[in-house]
Formats: C-alpha cells, sequence, structure tokens
C-alpha cells in the first residue's frame, strides 16, 4: 500500500528516514534544515520512531555522534545546511576516512558571511572533496527516493552519502509524494552491518596513526598505510557509480520509480544545445526548453543527480556531440569559476569534437531567479556565432545581478 | 556488509603485542613489577589491572602476577606512572647487563 | 510535456504572520489535489516570518506535475487575509488582467471596485466570530470566498479539507466559517473592455 500526501519537504525527509530505520539521531537545528530534525525528535518523542535522539551543543558533535554510532553498528543520520555543515568539515573527512555508512540530508543554503538563509549550493560545493558521495534531488519524491537509496548505497560500499536538497524550494515548499510501504523498504534495505563494528570481544586498533608505508600487522597481515586507504576510497567511490545505478534499477523493480540514478534528461534525445544544472534549477529550465524548442531551437537539459563521484565518462559520452553545453549552478570555486562547470569541461576535454561550453551562476543567496532571465541565458548562447574565446569560456556570467 | 566489489580498506588491525614492530629495543628503561606490592598479586583477585589497561602496546597480561612482554615493551613507563600502590619500578637497562633488551 | 503556463492557476496570498495564509494555502492545495490536480506547489515566502509583518504565501495548481518553484510573477488569483495590508502591499502586481482578487474587508464590494479585475469581498473577520471562533480568525472562512469567486474547488470538499486540517482546532466552527462566508461572498466584475472602455 502506498501513502500519498502533500507535505514540505523536510517532512518527506524526515518520513523516509524513519522508513529507512535510523536508529540513531544525532542534530543541531539550523535553518532551514530545523523542521527536519524537529519532525524526526516529535515523531521519536511521541514514540511513533524506534531511533535515539541526541541533541548535540553543535554539528560537529551531532557528526562525532553518528561516527560512534555507526561504529557501534547503528543505522545513523543527521542532517544540517550551512555554515553547520562546515562546522562539520573535519568530521566529513573522518567518516569517509573511517568508511562508515551513514547518511546526511544537506538542506542547501548559502554560506556566510555575510549571513543568509537562503538557498545556494555553496555549502556541498566546498565538501565535495571530503570523501562522501553527494547527490542532488529536485523534487519531494526524489527526497523520499533518493534518501532510501543513499542507505543501502552507503551501506553496499562503506561511503558516507550526502542527500542535498535545495533550502526553501523544496525544504518549506508543500507538494504532492508517495510514501512506500514500511515492509517494502524493509525488504530493500537489508540490516545495518558495519565491516568494523565496535565489540569488546574483538577489539581492533582502529585509525590511528597511520604511518606512510604499509605494515604487516601481530598476525603477519599486509595492512595498507595512508595512501593505499586514500587511494581505495577514491577508487571505490568511483565503483560507488556502478552500484548507484545497481540499486535504483532495483529500486524501479520494486517501487515503480526511478531510471535517472546518474543524471536525468529532459527532450536530450536530439539536442544540440543542453543546460546542466543541479537540483530545482535543472527542473526550473524544463518550461524554458519547452519555448525554445516552440522556437525551433534543439535544447535539452540534463539535471545531474549524482555529483560526487562525478560521472565523467557518463556525461562526456551524452555530451561530447552536442554543440554547446551551458552549465548554471548556484556555487563556485572562488577565483576560479563553477565547480560543476570545471568538473564538466575537464570531462569533456579527452574528446576532440566537444561543444561550446558557457557558464552561469545564479541564485546566490536566495536572489531570485527568474524562468525568463534563464531563457534569455540560453537562447543568447544558443546563437549561431556566439562562439566564446577561450578567457571568455572561463569566464562565469552572472544571472540576475543587482551592482 | 559491503559488496563484494569492495575491500574498504581502513585503518583497522588486531590490537596485540607487536602492532607497531619488535619495539623491545627501544627500551631505555625497564618495568620491574614488585609483587609484594602489586594488588592482584598480593590479594590474589583479578582486580586493578590498570597496568595491562593503560599499556599503549598490549604488553601487560591481565593475570594475577601481571608480565610484560620485553620482546614489544618499549619501556615508555605509562604502566609505572597508572600504577595506583606505585608497585612498578622504572630500572635503567644498564642494570642488566647480562642478557640482551630481550632477556630478564 | 509540461503545461502551458496560462492553463497553471497561480494564487498569490497576503496576510500577516501568524494570521494562517499557509494553513489557508495548504488546504486548498489539498482540496485541489483530492479533485483531480495532480500539480500543486505550495510555497511560503522564503526565511522572515515575524507575526504581524505582511507576509506572502504561492500556490500553484495545475493538472500535471510542477516543475518551476521560482515564485509567481503573474497570479491569476490574489488572496488578502486582511484588507489593511491594501494599504501596505501592491497586492494586485502582476495579476493577470480579468484576475480574480478576493478580500476579508468589513467594506462593501463596491468600495474595492477595480476596473481590471474581479473582485470578491467577505466580512470574514465578523463571519468567523459568529461561527464560534476566536477573533481574528479568518483563514478558514477566506477559502469561503476564494471557493465562491473561483470555483476552483467544490465547498464541500473544501468544508472536508478544512475540517481534517483543523482537526485538533475548533474543525465544525471552521467549517461553519468557510461556509457563512461563501453564502455571504460578494463580486464585482471588471469593467467590460477594461478600464477605458
Amino acid at each position: 500500500m502506498n501513502h500519498k500526501m502533500i507535505e514540505s519537504g523536510n517532512v518527506a525527509a524526515a518520513l523516509a528516514v524513519r522508513l529507512a530505520g535510523a536508529e540513531v539521531i544525532a542534530a543541531y537545528p539550523i535553518t532551514p534544515q530545523t523542521p527536519l530534525t524537529e519532525k524526526l525528535s516529535q515523531m521519536i518523542t511521541r514514540g511513533e520512531m524506534d531511533a535515539e535522539y541526541v541533541a548535540v551543543e553543535s554539528e560537529h558533535s551531532a557528526l562525532a555522534v553518528c561516527i560512534g554510532a555507526a561504529s557501534a553498528g547503528s543505522r545513523s543520520f543527521t542532517a544540517t545546511s550551512s555554515n553547520g555543515l562546515l562546522y562539520m568539515s573535519e568530521q566529513l573527512h573522518w567518516a569517509a576516512g573511517a568508511r562508515l555508512p551513514m547518511v546526511m540530508c544537506v538542506v542547501n543554503r548559502g554560506v556566510g558571511a555575510p549571513w543568509s538563509v537562503w538557498n545556494d549550493h555553496q555549502d556541498a560545493i566546498s565538501q565535495r572533496d571530503a570523501g562522501w558521495i553527494q547527490v542532488f534531488a529536485k523534487d519531494h519524491q526524489e527526497i523520499v527516493d533518493m534518501t532510501l537509496k543513499a542507505f543501502r548505497l552507503a551501506e553496499l560500499t562503506h561511503i558516507p552519502v550526502m542527500v542535498n536538497y535545495d533550502g526553501y524550494y523544496l525544504s518549506h515548499t508543500y507538494m504532492p509524494f508517495e510514501l512506500p510501504d514500511a515492509a517494502d523498504v524493509k525488504a530493500f534495505l537489508p540490516p545495518y552491518e558495519y565491516l568494523h563494528t565496535l565489540d569488546p570481544e574483538r577489539p581492533e586498533s582502529l585509525n590511528t596513526v597511520t604511518l606512510p608505508d604499509a605494515r604487516h600487522d601481530v598476525n603477519g597481515v599486509k595492512r595498507g598505510g595512508y595512501m593505499d586507504i586514500r587511494h581505495n576510497l577514491h577508487e571505490e567511490m568511483r565503483l560507488a557509480m556502478e552500484v548507484w545505478e545497481e540499486i535504483d534499477a532495483d529500486f524501479q523493480r520494486r517501487f515503480g520509480r526511478g531510471g535517472a540514478p546518474i543524471f536525468d534528461l529532459y527532450q536530450c534525445d536530439d539536442a544540440e544545445f543542453v543546460v546542466v544544472a543541479m537540483g530545482t534549477l535543472a527542473n526550473q529550465f524544463r518550461d524554458v526548453v519547452d519555448r525554445l524548442r516552440h522556437e525551433g531551437i534543439k535544447a535539452g537539459v540534463l539535471s545531474l543527480q549524482m555529483y560526487r563521484p562525478f560521472p565523467s565518462s557518463h556525461i562526456a559520452n551524452l555530451l561530447q556531440s552536442a554543440k554547446g553545453v551551458m552549465v548554471f549552478e548556484k556555487g563556485l570555486s572562488y577565483g576560479n569559476q563553477g565547480a560543476l562547470f570545471a568538473d564538466l569541461k575537464s570531462a569533456l576535454y579527452p574528446f576532440p569534437a566537444r561543444p561550446t561550453l558557457h557558464n552561469f551562476i545564479t541564485g546566490l543567496g536566495g536572489r531570485e531567479i527568474r524562468t525568463e532571465d534563464l531563457y534569455q541565458a540560453v537562447k543568447t548562447s544558443c546563437e549561431p556565432g556566439n562562439q566564446s574565446s577561450p578567457e571568455q569560456t572561463d569566464t562565469p556570467q552572472w544571472i540576475g545581478l543587482q551592482l | 556488509m559491503p559488496d563484494p566489489r569492495f575491500k574498504v580498506l581502513t585503518s583497522a588491525s588486531t590490537s596485540g603485542p607487536g602492532d607497531a614492530g619488535r619495539t623491545g629495543s627501544w627500551r631505555v628503561e625497564r618495568p620491574i613489577i614488585d609483587y609484594s606490592r602489586c594488588t592482584p598479586a598480593r590479594t590474589g583477585k583479578p582486580s586493578c589491572h590498570l597496568c595491562w589497561l593503560y599499556c599503549p602496546d598490549n604488553v601487560v597480561s591481565k593475570s594475577i602476577e601481571p608480565t610484560i612482554d620485553l620482546e614489544y615493551c618499549k619501556g615508555c613507563g605509562i604502566c609505572a606512572e597508572e600504577c595506583p600502590v606505585n608497585a612498578i619500578a622504572m630500572v635503567a637497562e644498564e642494570e642488566f647487563p647480562a642478557g640482551g633488551k630481550n632477556e630478564p | 510535456m509540461q503545461q502551458e503556463p496560462s492553463r497553471m492557476i497561480q494564487i498569490r496570498w497576503h496576510g500577516r504572520g501568524g494570521q494562517g495564509a499557509i494553513t489557508a494555502a495548504k488546504v486548498v492545495a489539498e482540496a485541489s489535489f483530492n479533485t483531480g490536480f495532480g500539480g500543486v506547489a505550495m510555497a511560503p515566502t522564503f526565511g522572515t516570518e515575524r507575526r504581524g509583518a505582511p507576509v506572502c504565501t504561492s500556490l500553484k495548481i495545475a493538472k500535471g506535475k510542477i516543475y518551476d518553484l521560482s515564485p509567481i510573477v503573474s497570479p491569476n488569483i490574489v488572496v488578502v487575509l486582511d484588507h489593511l495590508i491594501l494599504n501596505e502591499v501592491d497586492v494586485t502586481a502582476g495579476l493577470q488582467p480579468g484576475g480574480l482578487l478576493v478580500i476579508n474587508s468589513p467594506n462593501p464590494v463596491e468600495t474595492h471596485a477595480l476596473p481590471d479585475f474581479r473582485v470578491a469581498v467577505a466580512n470574514v473577520t465578523k463571519l468567523g466570530i459568529e461561527a464560534g471562533l476566536r477573533k481574528g480568525i479568518v483563514n478558514s472562512g477566506i477559502i469561503g470566498v476564494l471557493g465562491r469567486a473561483s470555483g476552483l474547488v467544490d465547498l464541500d470538499t473544501l468544508a472536508a479539507c478544512i475540517a481534517e486540517e483543523f482537526r485538533d482546532r475548533k474543525p465544525d466552527e471552521n467549517v461553519r466559517a468557510a461556509r457563512m462566508s461563501y453564502a455571504a461572498t460578494q463580486i464585482h466584475e471588471p469593467t467590460p473592455g477594461g478600464p477605458d472602455a
């Protein structure tokens, strides 16, 4: 039996976390994540969810508690936004290096200073190199489905997963979505097991000072050094893409939804010009694409669902034959360009016939993203002869500046 | 459990003497236990054992008379520092000329 | 394929923080969804809700899924929960010609008449008290006025959604307030041919 409802994105996430059977929740409230943790805390207090809610004094502690809980063999969840995520940064790297399976929702928000409670992607983008898998949802149904799939991905790969969704655009917006049946989720998501669960009967030395070189332990077993451990984290993150696709296929068989684990394509089959974006911004381009198609321009939009690991070969194979690609993003690598743009450009480099590229920065700190402005930006980029010079290609264009 | 394709290499190893190599040769001072003062030895009960608990290299046995594996004891002196009845003395290695560092 | 923007119903709600505009919009979202509108998206003003300050909420309703979550620029319907907001906020900004303006006001509809728009008025504050609600509870009543003037969702469906939403907070009185406001709604049609006619 399925359960349809209209609720906020934060409540959708909380209900998914309950369905996933998370056993330990540790979180510190921060706008716009707060209603998500409030809902979890409320369900636990009312006995509607069988889990331990650990109220902590900071985000750093929130993730530290999850690290402890995941090490002790419990399915763990936390959530944050913006500066809260950055306060966790040190622990993010720890959870990844220790290969602890856990899931965190990041309700994306601009990073201070100056303070902003509104949406952009700078929080997640700035943590892209922490060794966490990062996926981006663009509606409430994806928040639910991605969160459920994320637990399985984290547990199969032993790599933590960050489920990102746009602050306010999704967190505080009410939309319809469907919750799967608890028994079906249970069948989809086997019980949590960590490879190095703390056990007094089987003591282990974990993540102690690890020498530059590999060594043999007391039992004569060869143990990798720091570099070997980090190499494998990278290799297995790349392999995680395959597992994510398999999980999505299984999810689709069971629940009838899915089919777009790495990216969600709209009108891309014969597209000469492709817009690339993440989160709700990608969906906003559907109307733009319709309008351009109506005018005879073969445009499409590629919504990137998985940002880390970066699906470079998937994306390059799809885009190498396009005439033009426009990357729209809500964050950047300061002093360079949009982070997604740089990633995408590097993925396309090995292909001889690569498309013209344009980079647009939009919606930082909640600046209104007008669909009309998006249309104008794409249309201008599609015009013949509008091939940018190398310098222009590498210079992001800002939409909606009020300077 | 992880998918079989994933090795999940972490810094994890069985705790035990020798986890950091044959560290007995590092020793400058040797811990010597005075069993007339040592709590478990004196009472005959499996109690205290703080030396066993604190030893960073797991070289102290959790026995009624705790013993120290000198093959791996690097002479850090934490056991002597922690012993609540001052039963452990750190004695310079020069005092033991007869055997090698690993011989009592 | 997407629906044309023109086939999407866009309702902008103006109220004051604490007045329940979000709850009212949510009830209308539920009722629309229950009567076959597959796509509804209700987005509050982002970030700075304070009691008494003017706030606004967007509700988009369509037959198919809604992909564009950007704020409403040109609504078909504007709902005003407190007529004094008319002095502070340009509530008809972007309202499509012939669009509907719904106002809770103690004044007769003629005093709010506008050449370009249909205007619907009821004294929801007074009717709420008569229905047995505490003074100032207007969000259930305004749904009745909107339902009557827009014909978007029938009154019984709205009443059922109100009863569900307010199940712990005087459901019968809230439903009564909506029904009374529905019955008391006055409508002023736009001037035929527009303002220059």
